[in-house]
């Protein structure tokens, strides 16, 4: 236990930051991210806004895969889901972009929930391989309804329009993804202080004996998915009112495998880790691409590599820390954090 | 909220009650393919008692445990709780009814710290939704300060675990283990507490803590305890009911002594022969 | 109803599936032996037959000298990847042992690009083109010959299988890993060996691939579809994965025919789905009963 942490009463001690320093950095953190866009240029902006929705998505695939121990590789789709919804919302209807976010979260969690169903009776491998085929259906389905979606060339939507002022710019739209991103977030950490969460990470412990203690766990798994395709849904959504234009191309499986790199990299499990891996895992290519530019001029080759060598990185970071850290970036957090507590004591 | 839940638990067992029947299995009968588990297996529970099953090895104690807590569908007979056939009753709406159990070979959760073990118990009777886990604040942490503070002060306090509370239970002992499954199925609040091997694999010391626990369960709180036990000592000492099954069948029943002395239960455990020789055997043994 | 068209896409669809039996004899190897569900196997086929471009067009070596030299160098492949990536592994749970063959079909793709670029390539012909009538019923010859080769590799290793020492190890293995343990089988040689075997399987069947469609880093689709066929069949079952990549080879042909390129993947993930929901454990596999 650490020391200088007494706790008064047990509200203090269920806290979701329980010492003044984490409470601190919270505080900074969060002032940090409202004076982001008047301090930095509108590509730091752009990459900071991706980073954001990916964080909402990988949540969700954490609560899922890390907290529920059912893995998905259907968040891409699902994220596509909410994405379409929001487009065709934005084109044809023009409903404010909270209402459309919300309707698309909750149509990616419906779609979630039907694609969870075979989860009482198939598990672990299988499931993960039933929502491959979910991503292919939902796949084809994009492609092929062209009357709703667009078909293959896809749809473009207006941006958002807040009070009047249209949402164009990252800068812009960055009021739109941050605040969602930071109460999607303590939404998430929340449900791990009450028994949803707990039941969540007794279903992935051992789901036999978790029937035992009273927990159902056809409703436990099925809500599970749905918050978590609820998450991909507004990160989708997000994604939608960020780029503009959707194809059934915006969300191919290989995204889907991105997030489930995410939290292994980030840290199954832990609210933190999956924020960690998203952001790990999307600056790695910029931080590839920034290698290549100052590589170039001594090495011209270096741009016609940079592609492969980040499906490398991509695949090798996952096999890294599968095997020499599978509790991530979180937990390599959790150790220096240790060992600054004391510094320069030794524990 | 709080008030209630504290009289519950907190209620002892009535004279009156003390007389009725809260478990009767009535000529249950299990089999795989083709191995009978169990054949035509009767016997009733007091209220407010201790009972123990007893039986050697692959008797089919854990089958009629696992039948019992609505694991396994049995061929025939019935398992009536609280005066209910369950039958047909899933284990999360048995766990809610009031039973709950213990594993033989410990089902912790070993992502979690003790902590969230024990609350984990209290699940079926909490009631927060998800649009209030999603905000905490309100509902679900009066509901979650309730819960802590009944767990530190009645579970955690009783059993004498207070100083593991933030420890992952997969670095503790067999031992504690054992103690800290006993306290998650106690916030289960339960009606009858079904024990598998609780002292299986302790040593003297951990044994004796732990039948000191049972007793005061069932005494204490009010809660009947049924349990498959080895421990032979153990059963004598604490228990009001055994019951004797092998090869899947009833053997005998009645009080600790007598079915000790019961030549067909020497015979199930120590093999067949001069029942004198025997008995003076498996006395020694205890 | 013109049958002489509908039997044509019969046997190109046998012809394909016969391609999804090997590489699905492949993956339930692996399976069967080991507990790991190997989402690299496209990526594997992908690498036998980027090697043996490797061979025939870059070494310019005769095909006759490639196609051995491909199989022992992606067997060699096999037994590296088991050894750095898998071997570590053991004893983790499934889902880690799937997700870090997943981050290994990442990494081939990429090695593969380095080497040969992104862009498709026409594997060198060595399969004859006179075209095969079966009664009146065009096949193309190279399907043909490519079904042909694949009966003949899936013979032998069942011979093998049921036959040799190392077989019964392995079935032994496959049956009780702990029980092989200690009855003296060497549990981890086993794991490499079944990785080096499936490997060179698969290098074979990435040749055929290959020479009949041409190869692309983007293989790893195929991976997807033997999947199809392996949870089909039932994940350890060696029957199954026969039966079922015949079967999603005809379902897939016939959708691409009848219904359009695009229905292909539809039709074989949907039977997925809906075995997925009726018989879990597939076609043919074993229902591992849930202990307590």
């Amino acid at each position: 236990m650490r020391i200088g942490t007494a706790k008064e009463n047990y509200i203090a001690d269920e806290a979701l930051f329980d010492t003044n320093v984490q409470r601190g950095w919270m505080i900074a953190l969060i002032a940090a991210l409202i004076a982001l866009p008047f301090l930095s240029g509108q590509y730091a902006i752009y990459l900071v806004c991706l980073v954001l929705i990916n964080i909402v998505s990988t949540t969700g695939l954490n609560i899922l895969t890390g907290f529920t121990g059912l893995v998905s590789l259907g968040q891409a789709a699902f994220m596509g889901v909410g994405a379409y919804i929001v487009a065709i919302m934005e084109i044809h209807l023009g409903t404010p972009f909270l209402l459309n976010l919300i309707v698309a979260g909750f149509g990616a969690a419906l779609v979630g929930i039907i694609v969870g169903l075979p989860s009482l009776r198939v598990k672990g491998l299988y499931l993960a391989i039933a929502t491959i085929a979910a991503s292919v259906i939902l796949h084809f389905v994009f492609a092929n309804w062209t009357s709703v979606t667009g078909g293959v060339s896809g749809l473009s939507m207006p941006p958002a329009s807040f009070f009047g002022s249209e949402l164009i710019q990252p800068d812009q739209v960055y009021w739109m993804i941050m605040p969602i991103t930071v109460i999607m977030l303590f939404g998430a950490a929340n449900l791990f202080r009450t028994r949803i969460g707990r039941a969540f990470i007794a279903i992935r412990d051992r789901d036999i004996s978790a029937e035992v203690l009273g927990i159902r766990l056809l409703r436990y798994k099925l809500m599970s998915f749905a918050i978590s395709s609820f998450y991909a849904g507004v990160a989708g959504g997000l994604w939608a009112y960020f780029f503009r234009v959707i194809t059934p191309e915006s969300f191919p499986l290989l995204m889907s495998i991105f997030f489930l790199a995410a939290i292994i990299v980030g840290g199954m499990g832990s609210i933190l880790g999956g924020i960690l891996g998203a952001v790990f895992m999307t600056m790695v290519p910029e931080v590839l691409k920034m290698m290549v530019g100052v590589l170039s001029p001594i090495w011209p080759d270096a741009v016609a590599v940079m592609s492969p060598v980040r499906i490398i990185v991509f695949g090798a970071l996952i096999i890294f820390f599968l095997i020499f850290e599978p509790e991530g970036l979180a937990e390599i957090w959790r150790k220096i954090r240790r060992f600054f507590h004391l510094w320069p004591f030794k524990t | 909220m709080q008030t209630t839940e504290v009289s519950n638990l907190k209620a002892p067992p009535s004279p009156q009650a003390a007389e009725r029947d809260i478990l009767s299995v009535e000529g249950l009968s299990l089999s795989f393919g083709g191995v009978k588990a169990l054949q035509h297996v009767s016997f009733n529970v007091k209220e407010g008692s201790v009972t123990s099953v007893i039986g050697p090895n692959g008797a089919g104690k854990t089958s009629l445990f696992n039948s019992i807590s609505g694991f396994y569908t049995p061929n025939e007979g019935n398992v009536n709780f609280l005066g209910k056939n369950v039958n047909k009753v899933a284990p999360p709406d048995r766990a809610e009814m009031g039973m709950a159990r213990t594993f033989q070979n410990i089902a912790l959760f070993k992502g979690m710290t003790v902590l969230d073990n024990i609350k984990l118990g209290r699940h079926a009777h909490l009631k927060t939704n998800l649009l209030e886990a999603l905000c905490y604040f309100g509902p679900a942490r009066r509901t979650e300060e309730a819960l802590r503070k009944e767990v530190e002060e009645r579970i955690i306090d009783f059993l004498e675990i207070d100083h593991i509370r933030n420890s992952s239970v997969a670095s503790l002992s067999y031992g504690l283990q054992k103690r800290v499954e006993l306290a998650r199925a106690l916030a289960m609040q339960p009606k009858i507490l079904l024990l598998d091997e609780p002292v299986a694999g302790m040593n003297r010391e951990e044994t004796e803590d732990m039948a000191r626990f049972i007793l005061d369960v069932k005494e204490e709180w009010g809660v009947t305890v049924l349990m498959v036990e080895h421990d032979m000592g153990l059963v004598m000492d604490i228990s009001d009911h055994v019951v004797c099954i092998n090869f899947g069948q009833v053997i005998t029943e009645g009080l600790p002594h007598d079915v000790q002395a019961h030549p067909d239960v020497i015979s199930a455990y120590l093999g067949s022969g001069d029942v004198a020789t025997l008995r003076k055997k498996f006395k020694a043994g205890r | 109803m013109d049958w002489l068209f509908f039997s044509e896409i019969g046997l190109a669809g046998i012809g394909t599936g016969g391609l999804y039996a090997v590489a699905g004899l492949a993956f339930v190897l692996i399976y069967k032996a080991t507990r790991v569900v190997n989402m690299a196997m496209g990526e594997l086929l992908m690498a036998g037959a980027y090697i043996f471009i490797g061979f025939s067009a870059g070494l310019a070596l005769p095909v006759w000298i490639s196609i051995p030299l491909t199989i022992l160098a992606t067997g060699l492949l096999g037994g590296v990847i088991e050894r750095t990536i898998i071997r570590p592994m053991l004893g983790e749970n499934a889902i880690s042992i799937f997700m870090v063959t997943i981050g290994l079909g990442s990494v081939l793709v990429g090695l593969v690009e380095i080497f040969w670029g992104a862009d498709p390539h026409r594997l060198v012909d060595f399969i004859p083109s006179d075209p095969i009538f079966i009664g009146e019923a065009y096949l193309s010859p190279k399907v043909g010959y490519g079904f042909a080769v694949a009966a003949v590799i899936i013979g032998l290793f069942l011979v093998v299988f049921r036959t040799w020492r190392g077989g019964v190890a392995l079935r032994a293995t496959a049956g009780d890993q702990a029980a092989a343990y200690s009855m003296g089988i060497n549990v981890p040689k086993v794991f490499s060996l079944v990785w080096v075997i499936a490997a060179m399987i698969a290098a074979i069947g990435g040749i055929l691939v290959g020479s009949i469609g041409g190869v692309s880093p983007s293989m790893g689709v195929y991976g997807l579809s033997v999947l199809v066929v392996v949870i089909i069949g039932g994940l350890d079952s060696l029957l199954g994965a026969l039966i079922a990549g015949i079967f999603v080879g005809l379902i897939e042909t016939y959708a691409g025919a009848y219904l359009g390129g695009e229905y292909k993947m539809l039709a074989t993930f949907s039977l997925l789905v809906l075995i997925l929901v009726v018989r879990p454990y597939g076609l043919f596999g074993t229902h591992e009963i849930e202990r307590l």
